[in-house]
């Protein structure tokens, strides 16, 4: 069920998710998005055009960050707009790393019942995410 | 060659139509973590309003993946792929992207701007289902010069 819009009010925290991403994660988000680039699934591949290792696809960061927006909306059917800025990369070593997203009311318009919320995402303690907002319907 | 900026305004053939299904939506919800049950249980979907189990809303992409090739991969357009990072992306969802449609893609190129020796490219890919429109998606990729 989707949110009240009378309960939320500017300044409320979203919570926080941590998200796992590993190298099968990143084998499955290429089969589902169709981005087969191999340096989000080829170590030697990666290191071949100076990358530390293989990276996750943005949009792989970007969906999953993503899920803390829908799930506070209630409903991921709800979020109107989503865009980010990608400001740096999330490094996926062979043991996989964590994706740590939080997130904040930033306004509210009381016409169209909508909330825009402000995501951070993090990796080994980078910003991985910039100027990351989301718009949901709320009820 | 460098990034050709005769291409802005071009509209590029559309692509598909391509079925969206129950098990697309259902891997690409798995693939990003996304639990909401609105993308794999029908009748939670339809308990929020939905014909059918909707897409996670960066699904959008797969379809603009498919459209904005006709661009990318154009010889006449000059990127090279190996050089390109993703800047900045956005989607605005008219509607969600639902199992059961059948949806077509369509690429603008809007601007093109040398930044710094680079070139950054903001594409546009409009989704649709039949007339309906779906969802906007727009990327901004930037094209590393030469060293």
């Amino acid at each position: 069920m989707a949110r009240a819009f009378d309960s939320v009010n500017v300044g409320d925290d979203l919570g926080t998710s941590v998200v796992r991403v590993t190298r099968q994660t990143l084998v499955d988000y290429a089969a589902a998005s169709l981005d087969q680039n191999p340096i989000h699934q080829d170590e030697a591949f990666a290191k071949s055009v100076g990358l530390p290792d293989v990276i996750a696809h943005g949009m792989w960061t970007m969906g999953a960050a993503g899920t803390l927006a829908a799930d506070w909306a209630g409903d991921a059917g709800r979020v109107l707009r989503y865009g980010t800025r990608f400001t740096s990369m999330v490094v996926v070593p062979p043991d996989g790393a964590d994706l740590e997203v939080s997130g904040v009311v930033k306004s509210l318009d009381p016409q169209t019942r909508r909330a825009t919320v402000e995501l951070t995402a993090s990796a080994a303690g980078v910003k991985v995410l910039g100027r990351c907002t989301a718009e949901v319907q709320l009820d | 060659m460098p990034v050709n900026e005769s291409f802005v305004g071009r509209t590029f053939a559309p692509v598909g139509p391509y079925a969206v299904d129950a098990a697309m939506i259902a891997a690409f919800a798995a693939a990003v973590g996304a639990t909401d049950p609105v993308h794999t249980d029908p009748q939670a979907a339809r308990a929020a309003g939905y014909r059918d189990v909707i897409a996670p809303p960066t699904m959008a992409v797969r379809f603009d993946q498919l459209a904005s090739r006709e661009y990318v991969q154009d010889p006449d357009a000059g990127i090279d792929y190996s050089r390109v990072v993703h800047g900045e992306q956005t989607f605005v969802h008219h509607r969600p992207i639902t199992a059961g449609d059948q949806v077509t893609a369509q690429t603008t190129v809007d601007s093109i701007r040398g930044a710094g020796g680079h070139a950054m490219i903001t594409v546009r890919s409009e989704i649709t289902a039949g007339d309906e429109p779906v969802a906007t998606t727009t990327s901004t990729i930037v094209v590393r010069g030469g060293e």
